[in-house]
């Protein structure tokens, strides 16, 4: 019995790759695994080589998994880009005219006629379907592992679709039976779940508007752009039965803008958007500091720079969000590392928003926002709303000036905030230097206090920066930023393996930086920070930040994928054996 | 009920004989005549010696960026609807830096008004061309003379479906106050260009060269200015300098249209949502 297995379809885009991926996923999801993946994909519509890669555990997972144990090869390109991948005793499943089977070093390659099989139940359209019940059998699943997803599918077009497709799984998995029976295929199958629940399934976008949803937010504007669109999409859909609103905005500026908008009207408002979309939004996002108006701009990291690489993998924002803007502004960068944690992070923000009147960012990334993950059993419980001193109407009536001192001095430096529609609150919101009513002011005694009140606010925020599994001493301290938990996760058990003592500390808000991880640093005998940039952008924030003086090892990636295991191994052991370590 | 006073802000620095002050005037007498309160209203304003309009009047007021007071007011006035909101800013904010805006504003139909302080020239920058300026137009920027033909504001907002669109004068204060009072009344987004002269840098589009060229539409024998065609035909042959409410149009809005959009205003929701609501949301996912 085995406890995961690396499942992977891939042919050409507008294959069905990706229902046939999620359809698997799902099945899994179901029945109480857990679910990591990936996609390879092109920025392009139809055609070009894609694929869909599922690890399917029975413990949790955030990383989709250095080889593939099976295959659903659409074409040749597929087997040829992914032999290298292959892991011992993997299975290739091709479509061809003839049945052929094909021991290989590393694994078996079978040819079914898959469209032949799929022809004679219906059509080609259920060729997926005939595969994906032939890896059904591979791994000791059941034959009605797809039926209720099947049902749900396709119950809306009537019982022939629905029976269409469930031959055509049938049929696979018969046909994969026959072989594994008579044809002296090992198989081992996947062991059971420790709990048959079904588990939630998205992606990082859905579960940031999700999280929007759950914490407040009631407008969205924002402008398509890979990969953040599903955010805008998800909500559209969803917000306006919670008495909400979703604009496609003509442009990124006025996607920030018309949410800047809204919250100054009192609503919970965000943006949702990538690189090339920060950048333009850049100077509204000073103005949402010096104006004071909460807002959430969920960034979600692709390749750059300028349109760089649209549907590849990077973390080359992190500079970029926590400085972008000309002049100075407190703001704060929540980065979640699993879809899960994006849900909880997002509904976060709001309230950070709100309570400290400042622009949060959510650093996403394109892997975290688009590739599915199982998500546990969500505690609604711990969301809370906490809208700060935004005051109530009858609070704000008690105000008998002219103006409402939308500015205030105070203690913490955060003033009390009156919305339009509120008698008593009048007030001007400025991007301009103001006064405590907002209107301008240049005055130096004024400059200095308005300063120190807005970079001063998040002094309060005192909330751990950083999750660390391990303890303050190690041989090794590995540190990362966003869905690279996974792989780094995977790391750090395989260097204790062979005997090292070994930290890892995922950064979780990038500003404020939370500084308690210089102590890590100082007593870790060698930090390898892993990331996904040319440049080393979390290296040399901790640089500045803990500033040890110690030297901290750079693992960077910046190629559009995702890091491997192997190679994390690879480049630790490399430097460690160098220092003789 | 809110008096004229009442909607009086921070003191104005403008320069004296600004067209900027009958504009803001004009404003601040309609929303007193028709019954709105400071606490009702919200004037949201781009950046120029324009953008100074929202500090000077007292409602809420956002003073917000250059060129983006059209996307910071929509999302206002869609945020919470009984609120009456007015953008503002000048010729540069508004059709220069600002003009994707205002084509998607016009065409987006958001209840709310737009009111254009048009002077044919950066102000507070120190008299530079601007996109409204006449072709050989003389500026530090265009020492030789303006060689680019000007932007059409009106025919722009006539051609991409504007439910209302008018056109005054900082000279004619009277017919300034009903134009703009009508549209503050307008169900729909609502263009008011005004042209205000700049005393300081514009030498050439003075008060007298407007009082001499304007024209009032309502002096028209049978204007009819629910007629889009005929309005983009008289501007045209107007060239630009015709005043009065030039287009008048019934239409569904933005918040009309939108059919799930919600009927108590947005900033009013209760944010607190029953665990059962988030619960079969959650079963979308399994």
């Amino acid at each position: 019995m085995r406890n995961e297995i690396v499942w992977k379809v891939g042919g050409q885009q507008g294959e069905g790759i990706d229902s046939t991926g999620e359809i698997f996923a799902l099945a899994l999801a179901r029945k109480g695994y857990y679910i990591a993946s990936n996609k390879h994909f092109a920025s392009r519509i139809k055609g070009g080589y894609t694929h869909y890669q599922i690890r399917v555990s029975t413990d949790p997972v955030y990383y989709h998994g250095d080889y593939t144990d099976i295959l659903l090869a659409l074409d040749q390109e597929t087997i040829d880009n992914n032999v290298d991948v292959m892991s011992e005793n993997s299975i290739i499943l091709r479509d061809g005219n003839e049945e052929s089977i094909e021991v290989k070093s590393r694994g078996t390659v079978i040819t079914f006629p898959l469209t032949k099989m799929a022809e004679a139940i219906g059509g080609k359209i259920v060729r997926n379907m005939v595969s994906l019940g032939a890896s059904a059998a591979f791994y000791g699943l059941n034959e009605d592992l797809f039926d209720s997803i099947i049902e749900d599918r396709f119950n809306k077009k009537g019982d022939e679709m629905v029976n269409m497709n469930k031959n055509a799984v049938r049929a696979g998995f018969a046909k994969a039976t026959e072989y594994i029976d008579n044809k002296n295929i090992s198989i081992t199958p996947l062991m059971k779940p420790e709990l048959e629940t079904r588990r939630s399934l998205m992606i990082g976008n859905e579960a940031v508007g999700f999280g929007a949803l759950a914490g407040g937010c009631r407008f969205l504007s924002a402008y398509p752009i890979t990969p953040a669109s599903e955010v805008m999409e998800w909500l559209k859909k969803e917000l306006p039965a919670v008495g909400g609103t979703v604009v496609q905005a003509e442009d990124e500026i006025a996607g920030i803008t018309m949410a800047i908008g809204a919250a100054y009207s009192g609503v919970r408002a965000m943006t949702s958007t990538s690189g090339p979309g920060l950048s333009l939004k850049t100077e509204a996002l000073g103005l949402a500091g010096i104006s004071e108006t909460p807002i959430v701009i969920m960034n979600s990291q692709r390749g750059g720079p300028g349109t760089g690489l649209p549907t590849k993998f990077e973390q080359s924002d992190l500079n970029t969000m926590i400085n972008a803007g000309h002049g100075e502004i407190a703001r704060i960068v929540l980065a979640p590392s699993t879809v899960e944690e994006a849900f909880y992070m997002t509904a976060q923000a709001f309230n950070y928003a709100e309570q400290y009147q400042v622009p949060v960012i959510i650093a996403m990334d394109l892997s975290l926002s688009l590739f599915i993950q199982t998500v546990n059993k969500l505690d609604f419980n711990k969301i809370t709303i906490n809208r700060g001193k935004l005051l109530s109407d009858a609070e704000v009536e008690k105000n008998e000036e002219r103006f409402f001192l939308r500015y205030g001095f105070s203690e913490d430096g955060i003033s009390n905030r009156s919305i339009p529609g509120q008698k008593g609150g009048v007030h001007t919101a400025n991007s301009n230097e103001h006064r405590e009513s907002g209107h301008i002011d240049e005055d130096p005694v004024i400059r200095i206090k308005m300063m120190q009140k807005r970079l001063g606010k998040l002094a309060a925020l005192k909330d751990p920066g950083f999750d660390v599994l391990g303890e303050k001493e190690n041989d090794v301290l590995l540190v990362g930023f966003g869905s690279t938990i996974g792989v780094i996760q995977e790391a750090q058990k395989e260097l204790e393996k062979s005997g090292l003592k070994v930290a890892h500390a995922h950064i979780k808000r990038l500003t404020p930086f939370d500084t308690s991880l210089t102590d890590y640093i100082v007593k870790s005998k060698n930090v390898f920070v892993i990331e996904n940039n040319y440049t080393g952008q979390l290296r040399r924030l901790i640089q500045m930040e803990c500033n040890t003086g110690k030297e901290l090892v750079g693992i960077n990636r910046y190629d559009g994928n995702p890091f491997t295991l192997k190679e994390i191994l690879e480049q630790i052991n490399g430097t460690l054996s160098k220092e003789g370590k | 009920m809110a008096t004229l006073k009442d909607f009086k802000g921070d003191q104005p620095t403008w320069c004296p004989g600004c067209g900027h002050f009958s504009v803001m005037a004009s404003l601040q007498k309609a929303a007193s005549e028709i019954g709105l309160e400071p606490h009702d209203m919200g004037v949201v304003s781009g950046i120029g010696c324009s953008g100074k309009i929202s500090e000077y009047t007292r409602a809420y007021g956002f003073h917000t960026l250059h060129g983006r007071s059209l996307p910071i007011a929509q999302g206002a006035a869609l945020g919470n609807k009984d609120v009456q909101i007015i953008a503002s800013g000048g010729d540069g904010d508004g059709y220069g830096i600002g003009v994707g805006h205002f084509i998607h504003a016009v065409r987006r139909n958001v209840n709310m008004t737009y009111l254009v302080m048009d002077n044919n020239i950066y102000g507070l920058t120190k008299g530079q061309t601007s996109p409204t300026s006449q072709q050989g137009f003389i500026t530090k920027s265009s020492p030789k003379g303006s060689v680019e033909s000007p932007v059409h504001p009106l025919e722009t907002a006539l051609a991409n479906g504007i439910t209302f669109l008018a056109q005054g004068f900082s000279g004619d204060i009277k017919q300034l106050n009903e134009i703009v009072k009508a549209a503050l009344q307008h169900k729909g987004f609502a263009l008011v260009n005004v042209f205000s002269p700049c005393v300081t840098f514009n030498k050439v589009n003075t008060y007298d060269y407007y009082k001499e060229n304007l024209v009032d539409v309502s002096t028209f024998t049978n204007y009819d200015k629910t007629d889009r065609m005929n309005a983009i035909k008289t501007i045209r042959e107007k060239n630009g300098l015709v005043t009065g409410i030039l287009f008048k149009e019934d239409k569904p809005t933005f918040t009309d249209l939108t059919k799930d959009f919600p009927e108590i205003a947005i900033a009013k929701q209760d944010l607190n949502l029953d665990s059962t609501i988030l619960e079969k949301i959650e079963k979308q996912f399994q």
